[in-house]
């Protein structure tokens, strides 16, 4: 990652243009062309720094619901519990934690009956208990985590990574 | 064709992220069949009602150089718990806060408060503050680091 890529990721976590072009937009506040924007967001993606790039929805306004669940999963089933979980489309995200409670994952569906569903057919497929913490109070979603150079030790996150534009 | 069927379409089509193309917005409105300024105007409308949340990148924040990622999980007095929940979201550090129910006997924290950091060491200083707000309505605690990202997609919706 150099420079520009930094303040992409930066730059672009916080929003993007709703217009007919808006990567040449985006790149003029950037100070590049609308051609090596859309180019390094490319790279930026298969290289895995970023995970995606897009609208970000709110499936709560939607009639849905996202909801934390975890799962005790004995050290030798790990891989074969992970891949059952992840071919779920319902399955947002999955991390690996350190805890009894060793898989946590995310359920982003269209309704309370779909979660239920999903639920049922991870502990079918696993054969595993799942709890669920449903979020019951949101106290704060946060904003972004800027890019740190992993060589800046004395920085502070905030002041990491200067946004261009 | 309804907003209410045009929109389940467009977040459908971009579930996946947007288009890396010129004309990002306006390839989904021809995929679809409806003009080019239309997707645009569902989109915006999507962004002002909330059901978008933000357009953008999303980080791999291991990628970003945040090494450690902690859920810290608190079991608060439950008479307190919105109360210091807000202070504890409130801080600079923390990064999503959540009040969740308890599964007990398994799991007796009522507090998520998710944290990052250059080193667990980061991450470890980042929760004694957190530990100062609740101070006693605190009765337990723990923090739980992230090892592996298994997957992390975002919303999908099943094609009709």
């Amino acid at each position: 990652m150099d420079d520009l890529d930094r303040a992409i990721v930066d730059h672009l976590q916080t929003g993007f243009p709703v217009c007919e072009r808006p990567f040449l937009e985006a790149a003029r506040a950037l100070g590049t062309t609308e051609d090596d924007l859309i180019a390094r967001i490319d790279r930026l993606l298969r290289a895995g720094t970023l995970t995606r790039f897009g609208p970000l929805f709110q499936v709560e306004r939607m009639g849905g619901a996202f909801t934390l669940a975890a799962m005790s999963v004995p050290v030798a089933e790990f891989e074969y519990t992970a891949a059952a979980v992840n071919a779920l489309p319902e399955v947002a995200h999955n991390y690996a934690r350190e805890h009894a409670l060793n898989m946590w994952f995310v359920l982003a569906t269209e309704s309370a009956e779909a979660t239920a569903d999903a639920i049922d057919r991870i502990e079918t497929r696993t054969g595993l208990p799942v709890l669920t913490f449903p979020k019951e109070r949101e106290f704060f979603v946060g904003l972004d985590l800027k890019s740190i150079a992993p060589a800046d030790g004395e920085k502070r996150p905030a002041e990491a990574a200067p946004v261009a534009g | 064709m309804s907003d209410a069927v045009l929109d389940r379409e467009i977040v459908r089509r971009l579930s996946g992220g947007l288009p890396l193309t010129p004309q990002p917005y306006d390839v989904v409105a021809h995929a679809i069949g409806v003009a080019p300024d239309v997707v645009r105007t569902r989109v915006a409308a999507m962004l002002r009602d909330g059901r978008i949340r933000r357009i953008g990148a999303v980080p791999n924040h291991f990628a970003l150089g945040w090494r450690a990622n902690g859920m810290t999980v608190w079991d608060v007095d439950d008479t307190r718990v919105d109360e210091l929940g807000a202070r504890v979201g409130a801080l600079p550090d923390v990064t999503h806060c959540y009040r969740r129910p308890r599964r007990l006997p398994q799991w007796r924290y009522n507090l998520f408060a998710m944290l990052h950091g250059r080193d667990r060491d980061e991450v470890a200083r980042k929760m004694a503050g957190i530990a100062r707000v609740l101070g006693e309505a605190a009765r337990a605690h723990d923090v739980l680091y992230s090892t592996r990202i298994l997957k992390k997609a975002g919303l999908r919706l099943a094609a009709d």
